[in-house]
């Protein structure tokens, strides 16, 4: 098999360009130092910071492969922080484990709710997905901002802010809880017929169910998944400025998630999907954020960036694209001929 | 009796009659014609967009980058009137020539190259937000005086009340809307594109350019809104219409328009806009109420209306059988 022909070529070789340019830009980027027993690092900051946004992605990419979209996941990071805090903040011992295992219990039931809510609306209603999740995703900023009450929540717990800004063996913890995430993913998907399900619910519903897969429950499931890792980035989140913003966080994460798929080869019409893809595709997107910051550039200059990304990524996918240039490429040298088809 | 295809809009205008006139029997003063002109003159920007965007839902696609156009619109006429010191005649034109320009590239590569809408006016939306900062990231406040006046005119109706500048160009712009849709070649051939793309294209109609005419339209009124926008606000900043894409998609949705394309009226997405200003009118008369319950009212119409829509088409598709 040729090797630019495997579905990890073009986003690896995408990440390791942009490694490439800041190993001549600045060399710094791959220092990492040892300070009282914990890593630190530009590498080490891109894992912890992008962390959330792996999360986030990953379930996007089984809604995704069902050929769905989730709109809302910017507005459960930023419900299931808010909930995990104001919980926090309302007990007497912000440091005690049980009060932070009960928040963080709550904002994940509260995860599969609207999980559950989304699924429903897809599956049982036959919603086309951008409309269904579009509904949380309005309504969701409103629920978040209600449970701050507009206000930014600070707490004062160690335990919780381990969760996000804490490390262990040298780490930050944030990596081991996406490690996890990702193999459970992976193993669930690629490990039993799960997998299989989401690409053929994907590929063709109505031909799955014939088959006898129950496609209602599939779906169901993938934005019930999608919901629960969407609460996980929020806590992340929330625990590591140890505050929770009803209006900013998780804001315009739907849209890296999306990116971070699509970079990864997963195709928008669904039907077939990539977990490692994905991986490399946030951390491409996180490295790309750190980078605009290292050279100076202002930062908000990144959404430009990544509007041209998107479309080059899209463009290369567009089989039509691709057979024009092609076309091109192959008649570059003949006028002569060309001139002879012509008249023919 | 109502025909069938007009009980969407029919249930639309009768919920913002209720709806009002709820209002108006629990708060005093609500009842007046001056609040009714009030969400107008609140909503012009709004109404301008949902007009693009409902012929773009109408043909089966979505522009997800209006919000960023008018950020962009706002901050180039802002920054060209205040510091480089150039005319309104000559900026307006220009920023509304820009707007038909970003529409008509990505209607041409949604064309084109087969792309889905969604990811190409995603793109859009970080392109136009992006630039607004490379302008910069600061608010820039405009104090020229044809702004001004343009912001603070009051047209005076008989009966005491009035309207602003922007409203009329709203309801211009509705009014044209109407008149594209249904008496013109064009308005045919995107109703027919929307019911089904291929049957359009069998029957030999421009698919090509109705699809990227309609993407022109919608970055046209996007621009056109923008400009309403910066009378309303007098200033250009990257920040402004945050969000907004998502209150026209729920604009034109509540107004009846169907999501799958096909279906729908410019009608019914003014009295859409209408009932998006009366809830936030309502939520800002009872005072205890905190305006974060806007969103969440929007988000629960939406829901009841697709919910209408699709039992409405489950019946309709019964009654063909």
């Amino acid at each position: 098999m040729q090797i630019h022909r495997h579905h990890l070529f073009w986003p690896l070789a995408m990440l390791a360009a942009l490694l490439l340019f800041n190993l001549i830009y600045s060399p710094d980027f791959y220092s990492v130092q040892v300070r009282g027993g914990h890593l630190y690092g530009t590498l080490i900051d891109i894992l912890n910071f992008g962390s959330p946004l792996i999360l986030v992605a990953i379930g996007m990419t089984l809604v995704i492969a069902t050929g769905g979209i989730d709109l809302s996941v910017g507005s459960v990071v930023a419900i299931s922080g808010a909930v995990a805090c104001l919980t926090i903040s309302r007990g007497s011992d912000q440091g005690s484990i049980g009060l932070i295992l009960a928040a963080i219990g709550l904002s994940l039931a509260l995860a599969v709710v609207l999980g559950l809510w989304n699924g429903m609306l897809v599956s049982t209603i036959g919603m086309q997905p951008i409309v269904a999740t579009l509904i949380l995703m309005v309504a969701g900023r409103g629920i978040a901002q209600l449970i701050t009450s507009g206000q930014i929540i600070t707490v004062t717990s160690e335990p919780y802010a381990y969760l996000g800004s804490g490390s262990l063996l040298g780490l930050p913890f944030s990596i081991f809880v996406v490690a996890a995430l990702f193999a459970a993913a992976g193993l669930l998907t690629r490990r039993t017929a799960l997998g299989l399900f989401i690409e053929s619910v994907g590929r063709n519903p109505g031909a799955s169910r014939l088959a006898g897969i129950r496609s209602r429950y599939v779906l169901i499931a993938v934005y019930l998944f999608c919901g629960l890792c969407a609460a996980i980035a929020g806590l992340i989140l929330s625990s590591n400025v140890s505050s929770a913003d009803g209006n900013n966080a998780g804001l315009w994460y739907e849209l890296d998630a999306i990116l971070a798929v699509v970079i990864g080869g997963t195709s928008l019409t669904g039907g077939r999907f990539y977990l490692t893809g994905t991986l490399i595709g946030a951390l491409t997107i996180q490295t790309l954020t750190t980078t605009i910051y290292m050279i100076g550039v202002p930062p908000e200059i990144t959404l430009v960036v990544k509007a041209f990304v998107v479309l080059v990524v899209c463009l290369v996918q567009s089989e039509t694209f691709r057979k024009s240039l092609a076309h091109r490429w192959k008649t570059r040298r003949y006028p002569a001929e060309r001139e002879v088809a012509k008249h023919a | 009796m109502l025909k069938q295809k007009y009980l969407p809009i029919a249930v639309t205008v009768f919920l913002f009659v209720v709806m009002f006139l709820a209002g108006s029997f629990r708060y005093t003063g609500f009842f007046s014609l001056q609040v009714l002109l009030n969400l107008l003159i609140d909503n012009a920007f709004l109404l301008i967009v949902a007009v693009g965007m409902t012929f773009v839902i109408v043909t089966g696609g979505i522009d997800l980058s209006v919000g960023s156009v008018i950020a962009l619109t706002t901050m180039i006429s802002a920054s060209l009137v205040q510091e480089q010191g150039w005319p309104p005649a000559v900026v307006i034109p220009l920023v509304l020539a820009l707007g038909a320009l970003f529409g008509w590239g990505m209607g041409a590569v949604i064309h084109y190259f087969k792309i889905q809408p969604f990811i190409v006016t995603l793109a859009g939306m970080f392109l136009a937000r992006g630039l607004c900062y490379v302008i910069s990231i600061n608010t820039i406040t405009i104090d020229d005086a044809f702004y001004q006046r343009m912001a603070q005119t009051k047209i005076h109706l008989p009966g005491g009340s009035f309207i602003s500048i922007s409203v009329v160009i709203a309801i211009v712009v509705a009014a044209a809307g109407i008149y594209i849709a249904h008496y013109t070649r064009l308005g045919r051939n995107i109703y027919a594109l929307g019911g089904s793309e291929q049957s359009a294209l069998l029957m030999g109609l421009p698919v090509a350019s109705t699809k990227i005419a309609v993407y022109t339209i919608s970055g046209f009124c996007s621009a056109l809104a923008g400009v309403v926008f910066t009378f309303y606000m007098l200033s250009g900043y990257g920040l402004h219409a945050m969000g907004l894409e998502l209150d026209a998609i729920a604009s034109v949705v509540i107004g009846g328009t169907l999501l799958t394309g096909g279906v729908g009226y410019v009608f019914g997405t003014l009295f859409g806009v209408m009932i998006q200003g009366v809830i936030q009118t309502i939520i800002s008369f009872e005072g205890t109420l905190s305006s974060w319950w806007t969103k969440i009212v929007i988000g629960l119409l939406l829901f009841l209306f697709i919910l209408f829509q699709r039992v409405l088409s489950a019946r309709q598709a019964a009654q063909k059988a």
